[in-house]
């Protein structure tokens, strides 16, 4: 369809951008959670998992829509794009299978198999968060696989996984207290300082490898309205940093009921990365090759799936409200009843 | 092999991996729901205890078997891009939408409220918590709706135009409502209700086999038998309806079910041969005279269409024709169980050790039956991947052999890995309680008293 008046597929691109977003804020923090698993004790493991328990599946579900999305709204890029990631997608999904089993696995297996559950809880944790960076990595250089683009696409790989032990850790300490939350932050410390490199590096390979992109960002006048994007997003990586140490040193009442600032800030971190590489590839979906407006399918079928999003949508938002609002505050050993 | 052999031996992998999982779930969970509202509404003390402890105990088999449902499918929304993109360009108007339908009317609500049924009992009010079981069931169920859709409309496509090789929806109404679905739709359900009600009888003979002394595995046992012999003739009569639809859109599937190579009148059924794709015939044949007329026309000397008549665009016989006769038998095996355990256990209130031995084999038997019944309609529409629209080839992906060959191996560790670990963890969950419950049983627990998701009921 090469309609560029149409606006069904920008609709849809931004859903799924969306999707992706919601993705990798929720489920970021679940992989996060499984990434620091190995920092507990058993116990203490237990209350991590408590902590993601209720979310995890639906958090997931997101990736689903996602994927379901790039499906539904841009077949042949959706082709493209898997194709293109063939291997890194085998590795995502084992990662994600054997985390998604050994939550319930270890919750139900004799106790000497516990461990193995939670090595693999950790290992598909870690693997999933990997493939991801890997990807978004592949995406930013546009599927090249010279030296270059590997090394980029490995440090890629890195970053992302430090972005979601970043957003897990603060979940943690949200969701934890005391010993296991003390633990928590100084690991928290370290992969703040390797997301923001990892922030920095697509920010600067960005520009360099795309005149086009180079062209968006630092031309006048767009670059005044764009440049709060990383002021706004290094303020909040120095805010947190700060608060981190506080939060390490003094222990108390004042400094824990703020709780929840890492957390609030690492979904505005991760707000303004997605906006800064949406605003970047923006009209393409597949970069530098399709537009949103090339990829697109029949406009009845996006119509008619429109329809769905309309009536649906608001319903997902409320019954996920509904099920976070269930399961407030520090994180409470997890019962089956 | 080449990556098309490959891409289909790892799709049906993948696939036959998956639905072992929700053949499982969709119909477990209306039992669920079927428990919470016994005890939800039991007027005395014992009862409410005896239905809160079937749901305890099954709500934690069905948190485990969902979660493999869930990881598997994920691994099957990849695959269309991974290994058959020709299908999402040529008719991803069409699948596309079905499928999003799909996420988005059930796959969030589900596990949101998965959520809340098994980790919420205490922190949401009661009707709530009850509200978040059907909730689960509903959405399952859902789920399996526009699944069967989208595989229905690629048996019998209907609803779209062609234009320039691309297919577009013109009637969403025919595209949703094709003549198969209907058919296929309850003979999945069926079909998942009744695998659900064998792994009950199963589980809860187990237990009993074990020693559990309590009433409640013996209740559950009741259930399940109770729901499958009323399923049970109920899946005969939509699978023979589902037949008579077949021979109308996909004659040729029903003649590599029947074995079939010549157009004849009075047809035999088969029960056994060995049918051979080479000389086109088929060796040791022993049959039934006129059954498979009479059975697909309802007249005894009724014409049924050979193979010869679709030559060579027919699937292959071979498999076709055994899981077709896998399916019946497992079929025929699992009414007879069902009505005869009615008489036996419900009615007559009788369990011996052979009885609880013979449930206890019967327990996955669901499985066989169901993919054997999927394997006869998928390989059954080959060489078609959407009957007369598009073939399989034609989409498969132009990845080299070797990265399915790995990507294939991986998948077939993992899942026999996951699957021998499944097996092994509900037989020892009903182990465990078993043992729980014979050393509790003297000491009156106390059912208000909460466990932890790790313990048992």
């Amino acid at each position: 369809m090469s309609e560029t008046t149409s606006i069904l597929p920008l609709v849809f691109a931004g859903l799924m951008a969306l999707s992706l977003l919601m993705y990798a804020i929720l489920d970021g923090f679940d992989l996060g959670v499984g990434i620091l698993l190995p920092l507990g004790d058993e116990a203490q493991r237990d209350t991590m998992l408590a902590s993601i328990g209720p979310f995890w599946d639906a958090n997931e579900t997101w990736l689903v829509l996602g994927i379901g999305l790039l499906l539904i709204a841009f077949p042949e890029a959706h082709g493209i794009i898997l194709g293109e990631l063939y291997l890194d997608v085998l590795i995502l999904l084992v990662g994600l299978i054997l985390r998604g089993v050994a939550f319930d696995f270890r919750a139900k297996v004799p106790s000497d198999r516990k461990g193995l559950w939670d090595r693999l809880f950790f290992i598909g944790s870690l693997m999933a968060a990997l493939s991801q960076g890997y990807m978004l990595g592949q995406f930013v250089v546009g599927f090249q696989s010279d030296l270059w683009s590997e090394l980029f696409s490995l440090l890629s790989a890195v970053c992302v996984a430090s972005a979601y032990t970043f957003i897990g850790g603060s979940w943690l300490i949200m969701k934890t207290a005391e010993e296991l939350q003390q633990r928590v932050v100084s690991w928290v410390q370290a992969c703040l300082w390797l997301m923001m490199l990892g922030i920095t590096a697509v920010s600067i390979v960005n520009p360099i490898i795309s005149p086009e992109i180079f062209a968006k960002w630092f031309a006048l006048p767009q670059i005044i309205v764009l440049l709060p994007i990383p002021l706004l997003c290094g303020a909040a990586l120095l805010g947190t940093s700060i608060y981190l140490n506080r939060l390490k040193h003094r222990n108390d009442e004042v400094v824990t009921r703020s709780d929840w600032i890492p957390f609030a800030a690492a979904i505005v971190i991760f707000l303004l990365s997605f906006q800064g590489l949406a605003y970047s590839f923006y009209p393409y979906i597949v970069p530098f090759e399709i537009t949103i407006w090339d990829a697109a399918a029949a406009p009845e079928s996006l119509a008619f799936m429109g329809i769905g999003v309309a009536v649906v949508f608001p319903l997902i938002i409320l019954y996920t409200a509904l099920s976070y609002r269930v399961f407030w505050g520090k994180a409470t050993e997890l019962r089956y009843y | 092999m080449d990556t098309l052999d490959l891409s289909r031996i790892q799709f049906a992998a993948n696939i036959t991996f998956h639905i072992l999982f929700p053949a499982i779930t969709i119909g477990l969970g209306w039992f669920i729901v079927y428990f919470k509202l016994r005890h939800s509404f039991a007027t005395d003390a014992a009862e409410q205890d005896l239905w809160l402890r079937c749901y305890r105990f099954w709500v934690k088999f069905f948190a485990l078997t969902f979660a493999l449902g869930v990881v598997s499918g994920i691994t099957m929304s990849f695959q269309f891009g991974t290994n058959w993109p020709g299908f999402m360009e040529r008719v991803g108007n069409i699948a596309g939408p079905l499928l999003g339908y799909e996420v988005l009317t059930a796959f969030f609500m589900e596990a949101t409220f998965l959520g809340i049924m098994l980790f919420g009992m205490h922190k949401v009010p009661r009707w709530l918590h009850t509200f978040a079981t059907f909730a689960v069931a509903i959405s399952t169920t859902l789920s399996a709706f526009w699944i069967i859709v989208l595989n229905s409309w690629m048996h019998t496509p209907a609803g779209y135009e062609i234009r320039d090789g691309v297919l577009f929806a013109t009637d969403w109404a025919a595209i949703i409502f094709n003549p198969s679905m209907p058919y296929r739709f309850a003979h999945v359900i069926l079909a998942s209700g009744l695998t659900a009600a064998f792994v009950v009888i199963g589980i809860s003979a187990y237990r009993i086999r074990k020693g559990d002394p309590k009433p409640a595995p013996r209740m559950a046992l009741r259930s399940g038998l109770v729901v499958a012999a009323v399923l049970a003739p109920l899946q005969i009569f939509a699978g023979d309806l589902h037949g008579l639809n077949t021979l109308e859109h996909q004659p040729a599937k029903v003649a590599a079910m029947e074995g079939i190579w010549e157009t004849q009148r009075g047809a035999p059924f088969l029960v056994f041969a060995v049918p051979d794709q080479g000389e086109r015939t088929n060796h040791f044949e022993l049959g039934i005279p006129k059954a498979a007329s009479l059975v697909l026309t309802h007249e005894l000397d009724g014409e049924v269409q050979g193979l010869d008549d679709f030559a060579p665009e027919h699937p292959r016989v071979a498999p076709v024709f055994y899981a077709f006769r896998i399916m019946l038998a497992v079929g025929f095996a699992m009414l007879a169980t069902a009505l005869w355990g009615v008489y036996h256990t419900v009615w007559r209130r009788q369990l011996t050790p052979r009885t609880l031995t013979w449930y206890v084999a019967m327990t996955f038997s669901g499985w066989v039956a169901t993919i054997a019944g999927w394997y006869v309609t998928e390989i059954g529409r080959q060489p078609w991947l959407v009957s007369g629209v598009m073939k399989t080839a034609e989409a498969v992906t132009d990845q080299p052999a070797s990265y399915v060959a790995l990507s294939l191996t991986v998948y077939l560790v993992v899942y026999a890995f996951l699957l021998v670990s499944y097996v092994g963890t509900v037989f020892y969950l009903a182990n465990q309680s078993a043992k729980l419950e014979a050393e509790n049983y003297g000491a009156a627990p106390n059912p208000r008293t909460p466990q932890t998701a790790g313990a048992t009921a």
